[in-house]
């Protein structure tokens, strides 16, 4: 068992849930109240320092008794550790989480993922949309058990929404230039982007 | 004897046997030439998405050489490409930009459908794949396997020669353009569901349209 979990049952109490040893790999349960609480507490502390989001994903087990869950793999890059983090959504309410895109930049995209095929709202998400699926697909969640597996319409009702699509309406030209953002950018990415990829100062500067 | 008939120039016949002859005319001589210069300088487009593309490739480099045949320049613009040729699968997400991409061609063009997956959707018979590329733009030559060697890439550009060859300038309505019809569909709905029919594990699967 890795000991990042008596760590954070010394830590967080009753926040966190069963532990268990599977195939090698530590899995904890947290409750989802605390989970941004604990997900910080484990990059930030130094013993723990889980400084990389490997991914984001969900489970919905064929047992309709058991919730939904959110899972994150965490991974110690310095110790050479792993962690996996799961949460379980609310089986009778809304199934919302709290995004950790503050935390790790990385889970911005895997976390849109999580919600184009379950339709788990992560909140405080800055850009919650579809990133698989086109933005009008209408049919649903299709990682969901209850999602046919040739989805809900026709082949024809599919073929004529898919025809339908705009291809160019997936990014504007203001999201894919980095020029109209330059002065939002963290200094040190703007001085990697002055400096290109040969990492030196043009002359003429 | 009635004026008409003194040297058959105002005969009813006279403008139909005077258009057949420059039919076979054109048949006989202008077709055989300009089939056989379409066919031969062949300008593919290639559309590659999945592991197909990787034997398309193969197909283009030395070993195989598809510029034997005449394809010795490929087109990455598809306004200069004569044939499109869609290696691998489709998923619906992709399925408005090769309909741009042929609508963009021009005439005139031909499809290959390279690969089980882009002919018949193949094994991903499932939510998010086109069931057959030919729901979207209309096909020529269908090439299977999974994927097909670059033989049998080449077998189909042959089969594509062929029927090019076979083709005539004054056959009516062969360079028509094929629009997506009022419902944004190439094909009428029953047809597309006809050939993407439910089997195997999900075979009770409702199909509300």
């Amino acid at each position: 068992m890795n000991p990042s979990v008596a760590a954070l049952r010394a830590t967080f109490g009753s926040a966190i849930g069963r532990a268990m040893e599977l195939c090698g790999d530590t899995i904890v349960y947290v409750d989802r109240a605390h989970l941004v609480d604990v997900l910080r507490w484990l990059r930030d502390t130094p013993g723990q320092a889980y400084d990389y989001l490997v991914d984001v994903t969900a489970v919905e087990y064929r047992d309709r008794e058991r919730p939904l869950e959110v899972v994150y793999f965490l991974r110690a890059l310095a110790r050479v550790a792993d962690l996996r983090v799961k949460v379980e959504l609310d089986p009778a309410g809304e199934l919302a989480v709290d995004s950790v895109a503050s935390l790790w930049a990385g889970a911005n995209w895997l976390e849109r993922e999580v919600y184009d095929m379950f339709g788990v709202t992560f909140r405080g998400h800055p850009d919650l949309r579809r990133i698989l699926m086109w933005e009008t697909y209408a049919e649903g969640y299709p990682l969901r058990k209850d999602f046919p597996l040739r989805g809900r319409f026709s082949r024809a009702e599919q073929v004529r929404q898919a025809l339908n699509a705009n291809p160019e309406a997936h990014y504007s030209l203001e999201e894919l230039s980095l020029a109209d953002v330059q002065a939002e950018l963290p200094p040190d990415m703007v001085d990697r982007l002055r400096r290109g990829e040969r990492g030196t100062v043009p002359h003429s500067e | 004897m009635g004026k008409h008939d003194v040297s058959g120039i105002a005969s009813p016949n006279w403008l139909t046997t005077r258009a057949e002859a420059l039919f076979d005319w054109v048949k006989q001589r202008v077709d055989p030439a300009v089939n056989w210069s379409r066919a031969n300088s062949l300008w593919p487009m290639p559309f590659g998405t999945a592991c197909c593309a990787i034997e398309f490739m193969a197909a283009a480099a030395s070993r195989f050489d598809f510029a034997r045949f005449g394809m010795e320049r490929q087109a990455f613009s598809p306004r200069q490409a004569d044939v499109l040729i869609c290696a691998g699968r489709l998923p619906f997400k992709l399925a408005p930009v090769i309909r741009r991409i042929y609508d963009q061609m021009p005439q005139p063009k031909w499809v290959i459908s390279m690969g089980a997956c882009a002919s018949t959707g193949g094994v991903f018979d499932n939510y998010a794949m086109v069931q057959g590329i030919d729901t979207v733009v209309p096909v020529d030559v269908y090439v299977p396997g999974c994927p097909p060697r670059p033989e049998g890439l080449l077998y189909g550009v042959l089969l594509l020669h062929k029927k090019i060859k076979g083709e005539s300038l004054v056959t009516a309505g062969l360079r028509d353009e094929q629009p997506l019809d009022d419902r944004g569909l190439r094909l009428p709905p029953a047809t597309i569901d006809e050939i993407s029919e439910p089997f195997g594990n999900s075979l009770h699967q409702f199909r509300s349209a």
